[in-house]
């Protein structure tokens, strides 16, 4: 059994968030770490390996720089890491992106009993794209925000959380599956895997690699091929804090039915 | 120094485990009760922490002396009590069967001291035998193939959790001073063996201290390690990477009045404006970044130098002495200015002035280790 997780590599939003002029994030200047969701993902494929053994290879996509996530899930216990990297692919929004990853994995091959992990989505760009149209390209069955994966005879149980209740879905493998964070908590690094971690190899898939795969053409990836662009991001202005008001119910109704009324929302 | 890519992911680790997993329920609880937690010792060597400098073919993570004095380091920046748990089995507990161990006897305990099943604890000192350890009175006499013990080792760290004890002892009764001691692995749980009550101390209260006594208790040659009667030089080697790792306590515990220092000083006004602002606060918080790193740096070339297989006997007890002091410094500074704040123990700077006060003394004083660097200079 082969687990591939797909991850990324994304701006640490608990420190310093710097915005360039133009409104985009200076990605440059800011830490990063490894998407929250997709360590839950690396953690949900780890517990699989440890309870019924399985080879587990991550995939990510973006520029070289990606090598110091990567060093860090290999010392989490992650048996391969593959980098996705190439000019060709830069500014690739979730169509093109998931376009590229699913080539990716197609390339490194699946087989019946294997499983296809991503987080639910990414803390930069909150899309929650890219691990669902991977499972369209590759024409395989899916099922996003899994709390709980067990694993059965034939493919897995799935505790698909919603908002107000869960979903118990049954699927063959192999199948894609997106992790929320309430899925478990992430192992830590072991000093043993750190001290092993930098001898690894990690995979370089190229355009050049990947460029004879039917999903992969000049008009479906990379900036050109991406339909959709951002036109401007920018910060929302902060809103004001917010007044208690303070009394019996009888007070506090009519003093709020009175901010109301200045402001004409009733 | 400048870490290396592996040391710094090393950091990493070791800080986000801290500052993740040592929570201030667990610290106030550690302080407050003086128990062991079980649970983070469990924790700490799923990451295999407590095994960190065991070499891995003995069950260990197969680091080195830096990787270890960057994980006590930042293990006591956030809590000093919780620094000692993965201590031991990599330094005063481990660091003489790595030493001086038989193949046998380091296949044997090891791999079980770093997989944190078992523990093994130092003793030398005695109520009459703390830095002069050749006034060491417990006595090991041959009886056929076993040896019996008799004597009261004191001061004994983690003896209450312990399954084993590395005992020195006069196996040479005619030989003076230091010589005629050898070193045995005792099992705690052998008959005539019995422990004291655990010490009630002024800080890093969670590691329990006790002593350990021992009436006519039988252990095979077997547990003898090292050469017979030479004991006292293993001690005395594995001291200097049990200093090493005390230095970087300090260093941890010094770094820790620091933040809380800088933290308190922004935060904190008086006539106006943060108490920062003034110079008498400013310049106290100078003095202690600059001792601070000097001190981490004397750590890490000590560590630096053992790694290479060179003599740091010198480098380990100069970075013990200074890293100690600096440590104490800091805290008295550190309590100076949260004011009487820092009296409270609602701060965490009164913490630390407790926990701080005991490197100076122990695994040799800072007035030991000015013994150490002074010989060592006028050694000829």
């Amino acid at each position: 059994m082969k687990i591939i997780v797909t991850v990324k590599q994304v701006p640490d939003t608990t420190g310093k968030v710097s915005v360039k002029p133009d409104g985009t994030l200076d990605r440059a200047s800011m830490e990063t770490v490894t998407n929250p969701d997709d360590l839950n993902a690396v953690e949900a494929a780890l517990q699989l390996k440890d309870q019924y053994g399985a080879k587990v290879i991550t995939v990510t996509m973006g520029p070289m720089q990606a090598e110091s996530m990567l060093r860090e899930l290999y010392a989490m216990g992650v048996d391969e890491c593959v980098l996705v990297s190439g000019r060709e692919f830069g500014g690739s929004d979730t169509y093109a992106t998931s376009q590229i990853i699913a080539a990716a994995i197609d390339t490194i091959g699946l087989d019946e009993d294997d499983i296809i992990l991503a987080g639910r989505q990414a803390i930069d760009g909150d899309t929650a794209q890219v691990g669902p149209q991977i499972a369209e390209k590759l024409h395989l069955p899916q099922v996003s925000y899994a709390a709980e994966i067990t694993k059965e005879d034939d493919g897995l149980l799935i505790k698909r959380m919603l908002e107000d209740g869960y979903m118990m879905i049954k699927v063959k493998t192999p199948c894609l599956i997106t992790c929320v964070k309430e899925l478990n908590e992430p192992r830590y690094m072991s000093v043993q895997g750190i001290e092993d971690c930098f001898d690894k190899e990690i995979r370089i898939l190229s355009y050049e690699d990947l460029k004879d795969h039917p999903l992969i053409d000049k008009t479906t990836i990379g900036l050109q091929g991406s339909p959709t662009n951002i036109y401007k991001s920018f910060t929302p202005p902060q809103k004001s804090a917010g007044r208690m008001l303070k009394g019996n119910a009888q007070e506090t109704a009519a003093e709020l039915a009175k901010c109301l009324a200045e402001k004409h929302l009733i | 120094m400048i870490l290396d890519k592996k040391h710094e992911l090393e950091r990493k680790l070791f800080r986000q485990f801290a500052e993740t997993e040592f929570t201030k329920e667990l610290q106030d609880r550690l302080d407050e009760t003086g128990e062991f937690d079980w649970d983070m010792h469990r924790k700490m060597a799923r990451y295999g922490f407590m095994g960190v400098r065991i070499p891995r073919e003995l069950g260990g993570a197969g680091g080195d002396y830096l990787s270890y004095a960057l994980l006590i380091e930042e293990f006591a920046r956030v809590d000093a009590a919780l620094s000692i748990y993965a201590n031991t089995s990599n330094s005063l507990g481990g660091g003489p069967l790595m030493m001086a161990g038989t193949q046998a006897q380091k296949e044997k305990y090891l791999p079980q001291i770093a997989s944190g099943e078992k523990i093994m604890v130092f003793a030398l000192t005695e109520p009459g035998a703390g830095s002069d350890a050749g006034g060491t009175t417990t006595t090991a006499i041959a009886d056929g193939d076993d040896f019996i013990l008799n004597g009261r080792k004191t001061f004994v760290s983690g003896a209450p959790m312990a399954d084993w004890c590395l005992v020195f002892a006069k196996t040479d009764l005619a030989a003076k001073g230091s010589r005629g001691i050898s070193m045995f692995v005792v099992d705690l749980k052998l008959p005539g063996v019995s422990l004291g009550a655990p010490e009630k101390k002024m800080g890093i209260n969670g590691y329990p201290t006790c002593d350990v006594v021992m009436e006519d208790v039988r252990v095979s040659k077997d547990c003898l390690v090292g050469p017979l009667h030479k004991g006292f030089s293993i001690a005395m080697r594995t001291l200097d990477g049990g200093r090493l790792g005390m230095a970087a306590q300090a260093v941890g515990i010094a770094q820790s009045c620091l933040d809380e220092s800088v933290a308190y000083a922004r935060e904190r006004k008086q006539f106006g404006q943060p108490i920062g602002n003034f110079q008498g606060v400013s310049f106290m918080l100078a003095e202690m970044a600059t001792e601070i790193e000097a001190a981490r740096q004397l750590v890490y070339h000590a560590a630096e130098l053992k790694d290479a297989g060179k003599d740091a006997t010198m480098a380990c007890s100069m970075a013990k002495f200074y890293a100690a002091e600096t440590a104490n410094r800091c805290a008295y500074k550190a309590v100076q200015i949260h004011g009487g704040y820092g009296y409270s123990k609602d701060y965490k700077v009164e913490r630390l002035y407790r926990d701080a006060r005991i490197c100076s003394i122990y695994e040799g004083t800072s007035q030991i280790q000015e013994v150490v660097i002074a010989g060592q200079l006028l050694k000829k």
